[in-house]
């Protein structure tokens, strides 16, 4: 029962927010897809509907490899950080006492909370060739030369990884603490083993958890510009790369606007599958 | 706890310590040094900052465009939150989707989207450029938290203040807001950090005055150094400190 | 301050579900209503309607003779005791209490002043200080009460109060509730489904059902003489029993009872008006199927020789447990036979 309030009050608390939204991410997204379908003659800016630079990205190589690349890396980063996470939400959820849970999953997070590019730059600390790697390596006598570790995809993946590690231990966590501990009870007294109990109850009702999880590492990844750019060197370059590429040195703006909207129909494509999965998974 | 699991906590605690343990290790540099051999501890690097005119500019910038922003968002998501929780409108799944939206969308495409506008308009990039998309990314986030706290319980406090006479303003002054306090609070903090530590959309969007994250950005061109390793344990011991503050007042009292 | 309530002709409906279907009802100063019925019956809204919480869409409400069809809560001589309390949890139960008066304007030491008569009122002016998370059930719904009082309305609401506390305190609750209204003399309007605390706390019971008023009447008199099948049955336990009418008189299974009606009727006695003996309608002999001893008395279960098919229920004296099989003479006084037309639910008399 609401309030005998009419209706044009509540008209009225919504509006900021939605004219803000409207003024500075619609209005802006559609002129950026409006811009995907201009040209660059010379310097000067055609407006028009042409199909030309989804063309240019299909022809030139350097431009849907990066979209390969992307994907590839995305990926990647996204099973090995479910599979990593997983165990580690577990055991926070499971096997800490109750007592230090919250504190073993602020500290396991806090990390998190640090900028891309103080991150990605420490990273380069420890992978660099001078890096803590290396020299421990070194002075270990393991190794007589230092190996590359940094500038590689190895790189970008083990910096992705450390920070979709810490967002899917999050939402596992989050997800597991919320079943009722009578599950495992009811599955641990009708004669069900630990790997069957997490098999055939607890991994299917953790579902939503880590799809969600794995779709929000997805979006964040493959929109990624500082990682890639920080820890993979310009050896393979991603979408955001090539399109701050575009940005910077040739001032292409219709090119990036085109590689942004590739960008966004990738997480389109993938949020139409995950959702569909989880509406299956409801039924 | 039996071995494995402990074995298994032990070695990911390691692998997520071990840059930022690195980091603020080699932030106490003597020499000049950017790693190891360790020659510390020194505050060296971190005087060298605090007296370096770009890098406090920098860092002012920052704390001014995170707190501006962040307040802006909180109330317009309070406002926004309040108006679809309290009145029934018609469309409000619609207007839900349309504000959460920006959170599905990556923030290299947000800062090009309002670049080529702002580019467009003729207009120059600035601080102001950087806080308008500062808020454009944590709108969305604000008006989550604050929407998904405004239950029931809330509700009929609110029904009951009015039936004792209070008016609209009178109920948003002394109920709602103080019973919603730890979740703008919580809001209000989350939506700091994330804007301190920014990087990409305050890149695109600003040109000579720049926030922190940008500053380093372009520090990081000359390779590694004991002056970043300091300015870098500097943005995230800031970024902590939101954090337990946040854990503190919010989830703490909660119990 | 108290003041007498008018309904008149009120009707309303939530999308199709039809809530309200003309209620008109009178309730005098100083007077404590129960609206009794069970969940979706109506009564709620029919709270809400009182409160301004809901606006009806036809009809009138008067409150102290003016009227308050279209006045929002807020600026109705009325307050509500919720049934979930929503105390403010950021506020001191002084700051609570005093919220009301606050709103109408009173300087902080009138205020606090108030506010503490109206905690001492319900026995909590110790706890002054605290918050309503440190309190029990029992004492947040007293400090809800203290609350709605505390502004002296014409009249209280009270939506279920005492529907989230156990039995024993329910019952104790039900006895301060009542001593509490006689002191203040306002009028109060207390929503429930349980018809012990009705007739417990009301000095006239309205009994709901389907958006209508069943019945309106003292507690005794909707005991005893409910106007509605449903009514009789919502007070308490029933022996029902299907009679045909012929007129003038009611052909029963016991021999015919001198009453007018027509047609399929129901023939309703209570358990404890069955007894062994005595003068009025005779049901002949029957057999105990099982007996148990209540304390207060005993129940048995009661197969009559002349419609061996029906099961009687009885509320015998406890002195004595008649052992099962036996056969005893079962009366009711005639004024504890009812009848009421089987088809719709509506006393014939």
């Amino acid at each position: 029962m609401t309030p005998a309030g009419p209706s044009r009050q509540g008209w009225g608390f919504l509006a900021p927010a939605l004219i803000w939204t409207c003024a500075f991410f619609i209005l802006p997204f559609l002129v950026m897809g409006a811009m995907s379908f201009a040209t660059l003659e010379g310097r000067t800016l055609v407006w028009g509907l042409s199909l030309e630079n989804y063309i240019e990205l299909g022809q030139k190589a350097y431009l849907w490899r990066a979209v390969l690349v992307s994907l590839e890396i995305t990926l990647t980063v996204t099973v090995v950080s479910v599979v990593l996470a997983y165990p580690l939400a577990w055991i926070i959820a499971y096997r800490v006492p109750q007592r230090w849970q919250r504190l073993v999953l602020l500290l396991a997070i806090l990390p998190f909370w640090t900028s891309y590019v103080v991150r990605s730059y420490a990273w380069l600390l420890v992978l660099a060739r001078e890096g803590v790697i290396n020299q421990t390596l070194i002075g270990a006598g393991l190794l007589a030369e230092p190996v590359t570790l940094a500038n590689t995809r190895f790189a970008t993946v083990t910096g992705f990884v450390h920070f979709f590690v810490m967002l899917l231990t999050l939402t596992i966590y989050a997800n597991l603490v919320q079943l009722p501990a009578n599950y495992r009870k009811a599955a641990t007294d009708l004669g069900a083993n630990a790997f069957q109990t997490f098999w055939h109850v607890i991994l299917p009702l953790t579902l939503p958890g880590i799809v969600t999880g794995a779709f929000l590492t997805f979006v964040l990844c493959i929109g990624d510009y500082v990682t890639p750019q920080i820890l993979g060197g310009n050896n393979e370059l991603t979408v955001p790369q090539v399109i701050m590429v575009q940005l910077g040195r040739r001032a292409d703006f219709p090119l990036a606007s085109a590689l942004a909207i590739v960008l966004m129909a990738l997480v389109t494509v993938v949020y139409l599958l995950s959702s569909r999965w989880l509406r299956l998974d409801r039924l | 706890m039996r071995a494995l699991p402990f074995a298994y906590l032990v070695l990911a605690f390691a692998f997520i310590y071990l840059p930022v343990a690195t980091l603020v290790l080699f932030s106490f540099q003597g020499g000049t040094l950017p790693v190891s051999p360790f020659d510390g501890p020194s505050l060296r690097w971190y005087r060298e900052v605090l007296s370096d005119d770009d890098l406090t500019d920098a860092l002012v910038n920052s704390l001014f465009v995170a707190t501006l922003s962040s307040a802006l968002a909180v109330t317009l998501g309070f406002l926004a939150a309040y108006g679809l929780a309290r009145h029934t409108l018609s469309g409000s799944v619609l207007i839900r989707s349309l504000l959460i939206a920006p959170i599905t969308v990556s923030y290299l495409i947000v800062g090009l989207g309002l670049l080529i506008v702002v580019q467009r308009l003729g207009l120059g990039v600035s601080l102001l450029t950087v806080g308008i998309g500062h808020v454009v990314i944590n709108l969305p986030l604000c008006f989550a938290i604050l929407y998904a706290s405004m239950g029931a319980q809330q509700e009929n406090a609110e029904r009951a203040a009015r039936d004792l006479g209070a008016t609209e303003a009178q109920v948003v002054r002394l109920i709602t807001v103080p019973m919603l306090a730890p979740a703008i609070l919580a809001a209000f903090f989350l939506s700091v950090t994330l804007s301190w530590d920014e990087f990409i959309i305050a890149f695109l969007l600003s040109r000579f005055d720049v926030t922190l994250p940008v500053e380093i950005w372009s520090l990081l061109r000359s390779g590694l150094s004991p002056r970043l390793n300091a300015v870098g344990s500097f943005v995230f011991l800031v970024s902590v400190t939101a954090v337990l503050i946040l854990e503190i007042l919010v989830f703490r009292k909660r119990r | 301050m108290t003041a007498p309530v008018s309904l008149t002709n009120i009707d309303h409906h939530f999308g199709a579900f039809h809530a309200l279907k003309g209620i008109s009802l009178d309730i005098g100063a100083g007077e404590y209503i129960a609206l009794l019925g069970p969940s979706g019956c109506g009564k709620t809204t029919l709270l809400n309607v009182l409160g301004g919480f809901v606006e009806p869409m036809q009809g009138r409400v008067d409150i102290g003779g003016r009227d308050m069809t279209h006045v929002p809560a807020a600026k109705r001589p009325t307050t509500t005791v919720f049934q979930d309390y929503a105390l403010f949890p950021h506020m001191s139960l002084l700051d609570n209490v005093g919220f009301g008066l606050r709103m109408a304007g009173l300087g902080r030491r009138a205020r606090h002043d108030k506010a503490r008569a109206a905690l001492s009122l319900v026995g909590l002016e110790e706890a002054a200080q605290k918050r309503p998370h440190a309190l029990s059930g029992g004492q947040r719904q007293r400090v809800a009460l203290a609350r709605a009082l505390a502004v002296e309305p014409d009249v209280l609401l009270l939506d279920e109060p005492l529907g989230a506390l156990d039995l024993k305190l329910r019952r104790q609750m039900q006895d301060e509730l009542k001593a509490i209204q006689r002191k203040v003399g306002t009028t109060f309007v207390h929503v429930t489904h349980d018809q012990e605390e009705a007739m417990a706390i009301a000095d006239r019971i309205v009994v709901m059902n389907a958006g209508r008023i069943e019945d309106i009447g003292t507690p005794a008199r909707v005991y005893r003489q409910p106007q509605s099948l449903f009514a009789a049955a919502f007070m308490g336990e029933m022996n029902r029993i299907a009679v045909t009418g012929h007129g003038d008189s009611i052909e029963t299974p016991f021999g015919p009872l001198a009453r007018s009606g027509a047609g399929a009727l129901t023939l309703c006695i209570r358990p404890e008006a069955l007894c062994h003996a005595g003068e009025g309608f005779d049901l002949g002999p029957a057999t105990v199927r099982d007996a148990a001893f209540f304390g207060t008395h005993v129940r048995a279960h009661l197969s009559p020789v002349a419609a061996p098919e029906l099961t009687l229920v009885a509320h015998l004296p406890a002195c004595a447990v008649p052992a099962e099989g036996t056969q005893i003479a079962l009366r009711a006084d005639v004024e504890d036979v009812l009848v009421f037309d089987t088809e719709d639910d509506h006393a014939t008399h």
